[in-house]
């Protein structure tokens, strides 16, 4: 029975491992295709070079897309993180009449095909007239991630104790005073969870912005225009930047969250 | 023995003083649900009837609430139409997804549920952090991986002066993509839905003289089943309106339906057809997620006391 359960154990551990590996093997792909220093990927890479770094560096059109990019992310992160930490409180933290309608309401974006989703909204914009641009794409971005946000504030809402705000009430607390100084220190992790996935989301995110940026173009979609026609080692160059910045961005919002963490624990 | 009605009635009897204190015209719940649900009807609620309208226009129109019409449909439902086979593939492709999902997950899920102790927190991240890549990106990084004189090719060529599998751009490498990019979308319900198996009930069984298999047949996975539920729901929907995979793994050798939609949308120019597409797509997708949700309660899933 021991023996047996220790070797279930290494074999899960390994058959993780393994999968882990396959989940970085094609980001490592890219990372390599963007080190050689022909026009074509071969393998092995007989000249190594930064070359395309510092071209894609250098690209003025590259430059004008990554400041679209994070100019949708920034907006749908505010947006959202306003909309989501509300959504959250009537998801989990009231019992309300529509409570568990709107528990399943919220989550029918999420279950949606992003590709119809845009494809629907640009019709629905070309209805009401709406020219499309920067701005519809947060509107679009926000649609789906709004829900996701809520999802993330919301598991933080459950183990939140509601006395505490009424304890704060009953010492005679104004309703700001309450969200200020009782609500949102308690929330602040999963607040600061979901707007680390939103600007995340909203940075990676292609179909979408596909149909609802009209003129302006984003990152992914500018990498999926030249996967399909124009390939030049720019595209892994520039997928890996990205994902090298999404990583950083994780990397920085944890290290911001532990900080957060401890001080709250010290501080008292 | 049911674990899901415990839920403590203290729970219950705060917020609902919090509901007295403001007697408004809208409980403090319907207050704060109001930004998202505003969200919703405006940016979702919506384009979903235009779409629908536009299902009933004129074929080739750009005209939207004017005409009505069935030839669309009519045109989809036509024998001559072999559109049936993007949904057929799509539904055939998301089905193998799910099923293949379920057997390299489950493991998974198990060690991040019992196993992994502290450093189950790290594998999560690993898991998470490719949504925030760009599909596109990381399909593209599979074709660099398995092209003639890619990654795979070169490696056998220097190592075993082989050559690489042709595997690329067939409807298993699609396949094999939607397993890929859905992963996450299984693996963490699933997990969330192992770690409410009580440990002790796990115990009691095996002090009561159940075998592993019986164990796992009778205790573990159907008190784990409306996580697994939900993961199996969500990939299968994301995978039926998946396009990326067929796009850039498949090299087109498959239209799926998805692409169709994209195709009358863009080239042919007949947003109506397309329209009268993503309808019945929907309708599938509805179908199988409202019957699914039914039978969910998303408050045991997630943890509320």
């Amino acid at each position: 029975m021991e023996q047996s359960t220790k070797r279930t154990k290494a074999l899960i551990a390994a058959w993780t491992a393994f999968v882990v590996v396959a989940i970085y093997m094609p980001v490592a792909c890219g990372a390599l295709a963007s080190l050689g220093k022909g026009r074509y990927f071969t393998f092995p890479i007989r000249a190594w070079s930064t070359d395309w770094w510092t071209r894609t560096m250098d690209s003025i059109e590259i430059g004008q897309l990554v400041r679209t990019s994070l100019l949708v992310a920034a907006c749908v992160t505010v947006v959202a993180v306003v909309i989501g930490y509300f959504g959250a409180l009537a998801f989990a933290r009231y019992n309300w009449l529509g409570r568990r309608t709107f528990q399943k309401i919220v989550l029918l974006p999420i279950f949606f095909p992003q590709p119809v989703l845009g494809l629907a909204l640009l019709l629905w914009f070309n209805a009401v007239g709406i020219p499309l641009s920067w701005q519809t794409a947060v509107v679009a971005h926000l649609v789906w991630i709004v829900p996701v946000v809520t999802l993330v504030i919301a598991t933080q809402v459950y183990s939140f104790d509601p006395t505490l705000e009424e304890a704060a009430f009953d010492l005679g607390a104004s309703r700001w005073q309450v969200m200020r100084e009782v609500t949102l220190p308690i929330l602040w992790p999963g607040i600061w969870s979901g707007a680390l996935f939103a600007f995340l989301l909203s940075w990676g995110n292609f179909p979408l912005s596909l149909y609802t940026t009209g003129a302006d173009s984003t990152v992914p979609e500018w990498l999926y225009a030249k996967m399909v026609a124009g390939y030049t080692p720019m595209v892994p160059t520039l997928g890996t930047m990205s994902t090298i910045g999404a990583a950083l961005a994780l990397l920085f919002g944890w290290i911001a969250l532990t900080v957060a963490r401890r001080r709250q624990q010290s501080g008292g | 023995m049911s674990v899901a009605d415990t839920a403590p009635p203290a729970a219950a009897v705060a917020p609902a003083a919090a509901n007295e204190r403001s007697l408004k015209l809208l409980s403090a719940g319907a207050r704060c649900s109001l930004p998202v649900a505003i969200l919703l009807v405006l940016g979702f609620v919506a384009p979903l009837i235009t779409v629908i309208a536009y299902s009933f226009a004129e074929p080739r129109s750009f005209t939207v609430f004017q005409t009505f019409t069935l030839a669309n449909f009519a045109s989809i439902f036509d024998g001559a139409n072999t559109v049936w086979m993007s949904f057929a593939w799509s539904l055939a492709l998301a089905g193998f997804t799910v099923a293949a999902l379920a057997v390299v997950a489950y493991p998974i899920a198990y060690g991040l549920a019992r196993l992994f102790g502290r450093w189950s927190g790290l594998v999560s991240v690993l898991f998470v952090f490719p949504l925030f890549i760009s599909e596109n990106v990381r399909l593209y990084g599979w074709v660099l991986f398995f092209i003639k004189g890619g990654v795979l090719d070169g490696t056998l060529k220097t190592l075993f002066d082989g050559s690489g599998p042709d595997v690329l751009f067939t409807p298993g490498m699609i396949l094999f993509g939607m397993v890929y990019v859905y992963l996450p979308f299984m693996l963490f319900p699933m997990t969330l839905g192992l770690s409410l198996v009580p440990c002790d009930l796990v115990e009691a069984a095996r002090d009561l003289g159940a075998s592993r298999l019986q164990i796992w047949r009778e205790v573990e996975l159907p008190l784990a089943m409306p996580g697994i539920m939900v993961g199996m729901l969500l990939t299968f929907v994301l995978a039926v309106g998946a396009v990326a995979e067929a796009k850039v793994l498949g090299g087109q050798s498959i239209i799926v339906i998805t692409h169709d939609i994209e195709i009358a949308f863009t080239y042919a120019q007949n947003w109506p057809l397309g329209s009268a597409l993503a309808v019945l797509l929907m309708l599938i997708i509805a179908g199988v997620t409202l019957v699914a949700l039914s039978k969910l309660d998303l408050d045991r899933i997630l943890g509320r006391r």
